[in-house]
């Protein structure tokens, strides 16, 4: 295993040292301790095994797979490449069109063919919505794990307006089935640029209203830095990716660093924890690279807005999709972290073999690792800002 | 690096363990020995002119052929290079060296493709189904994986 001295401990636990002020000396043990798989903080069905002395956290065994539907399964005996769009929605349901831009982006390398300027376009606003629209659920939940519940509010309120704009865009608040391979299923209504540039214009002031509210709030602040650190060695050791990443000062995003689509025309810069209002790679960091991040993701899209060309959605979708025997690794950043899909073709209709690195089944993985030596409650605070969804980890 | 100058520079160092590579692909593969992936690993991690400090993702395939193989996309993000590892092993004989030791991302990986396609890994430090139920039997993405009538009593295909 990797060396774990770089780990910082925050707490010491003292095996039969604790003595009563008669002097008598207190039997202390260790006790085993089951979070979940039914429990509001663990932002989904997620069981920890917690071994717990006192109230400081010993070690922690994650048992995953409630919600396993063995989506590569599903994918290989599907007929066809387009049929297995649906089924990536239902991964990561909080950002379904991530989830869709990833499998498109695979395919379409796979197949070797490029898809209109329009389609590029579309598809840059819909991640980027669907990104801000993914932080608000982080950031919103992660407040509720430090015990502030009006932030949820506000965030879900602002996240409405983006389900709103999908919803008029393709119908489905969701899951959207709308990114196709080559294509989309719609082209964008009329009204679609404008009520784009209403949503930028009014939630730019949102987001500092945000921060007011919640991530300068001193509480806050308290509760979570120097919480959960995670250093940049074991961050690339466990190839977390995202803002966990980030959020430990490694400057690395795949829109910029492995670009797909059309985001190096735009201009934005990736956001990193510097340790603010603690150490490099807390809690706190990964809270606010995701705030920062809403704000580059509003600069993205209004460029696309400006900038987007016409164009015929579907003229690039294959009628038939038949890659030659290939296989293909294409990674895309969704709000999680690097989405990967391991593709093999064996030159028929329907994959050979799907594998989808899902981001938040990666970036959990560390989470022992990180919360060794904390509280109870800082736990629940580590695992919010990982920002798992469960759908997703599972698969 | 390209994938060529990193095929050489494995050639030279572990000769007999690389048994195959493919470079005019969409993604360059070598095909090493499934009992020394951990050395193999140890040196592209620590090798100054490798340093793949990233494992991108370890995947399981059944090839539906008899053999079973694990997928390594390795990444760096120092010289920002790329390379794919494939170890391959029998069905009968499913035993592939564990890499977790080196990528400790590669523990869940790992105990995924044992958990789907069956592969044990050795040396790793805790093989245990991940996704599925502890009692299940059998492992669902081979492709000869026949769905279970019953599981704990209860009738499986609705």
């Amino acid at each position: 295993m990797i060396e774990t001295k770089t780990l910082p401990t925050r707490y010491v636990t003292h095996p039969g040292e604790i003595k009563t002020s008669s002097g008598k000396t207190l039997r202390t043990d260790e006790m085993i301790i089951n979070m979940g798989p039914q429990h509001p903080s663990t932002h989904g069905v997620l069981r920890l095994e917690i071994v717990v002395d006192g109230e400081i956290v010993v070690d922690i065994i994650p048992h995953i797979g409630y919600l396993h539907r063995c989506f590569e399964k599903h994918a290989e005996n599907m007929t066809n490449y387009q049929q297995v769009i649906p089924y990536v929605d239902r991964m990561d349901y909080v950002a379904a069109m991530n989830m869709e831009h990833g499998y498109a982006v695979a395919v379409e390398r796979l197949l070797k063919i490029e898809v209109p300027e329009r389609v590029e376009y579309i598809r840059v606003i819909m991640a980027e919505l669907q990104r801000i629209a993914s932080h608000l659920v982080a950031v919103g939940t992660f407040g509720i794990d430090a015990g502030a519940f009006t932030p949820f509010l506000y965030a879900f309120r602002d996240r409405e307006l983006i389900l709103d704009l999908f919803e008029m865009t393709c119908g489905a608040r969701l899951l959207y089935n709308y990114i196709w391979v080559g294509g989309l299923s719609h082209d964008l209504p009329p009204q679609f640029i404008d009520k784009c540039k209403e949503f930028c214009t009014y939630y730019k002031p949102r987001i500092k209203q945000f921060n007011d509210l919640l991530t300068f709030n001193e509480i806050f602040v308290k509760r979570t830095a120097n919480v959960g650190v995670l250093p940049k060695d074991v961050a690339l050791n466990y190839a977390c990716s995202g803002p966990m990443l980030r959020g430990s000062g490694i400057n690395w995003d795949l829109r910029r660093d492995d670009p797909y689509s059309v985001y190096n025309r735009f201009e934005w810069e990736p956001q990193l924890g510097k340790g603010e209002v603690g150490t490099v790679g807390d809690t706190w960091d990964r809270h606010i690279v995701r705030m920062r991040e809403m704000e580059e993701s509003v600069r993205i899209i209004e460029q696309a807005v400006a900038g987007i060309p016409a164009g015929n959605v579907q003229a690039a979708i294959p009628k038939r999709i038949r890659p030659e025997a290939a296989e293909i690794y294409a990674r895309t950043e969704t709000p999680r972290g690097e989405l990967g899909y391991y593709i093999v073709s064996d030159g028929s209709g329907s994959p050979f073999r799907v594998k989808a690195r899902s981001p938040a089944f990666v970036n959990l993985s560390v989470l022992p690792e990180i919360s060794r030596g904390g509280m109870i409650a800082d736990l629940v605070l580590i695992a919010g800002s990982v920002d798992i969804v469960l759908g997703e980890v599972d698969r | 690096m390209t994938a060529a100058e990193i095929l050489e520079n494995l050639k030279a160092k572990f000769g007999d363990a690389v048994l195959e590579s493919k470079l005019e692909v969409l993604q360059p593969w070598v095909l090493i020995a499934p009992s020394r992936t951990k050395e193999i690993a140890f040196f592209l991690r620590d090798d100054p002119a490798m340093q793949f400090d990233y494992l991108m993702c370890l995947s399981g395939v059944d090839y539906n052929n008899g053999k079973l193989g694990v997928v390594y996309h390795l990444f760096s993000t120092v010289h920002r290079h790329k390379i794919v590892l494939k170890a391959q092993c029998t069905k009968e004989d499913a035993h592939v060296q564990s890499v977790s030791a080196v990528w400790g991302t590669a523990n869940w990986h790992e105990r995924e493709a044992f958990d789907l396609i069956g592969i044990v890994f050795d040396e790793h430090p805790d093989l245990r189904r991940i996704l599925l139920p502890d009692e299940w039997e059998g492992h669902p993405l081979r492709k000869d994986y026949k769905v279970p009538e019953f599981y704990n009593g209860m009738k499986v295909p609705y």
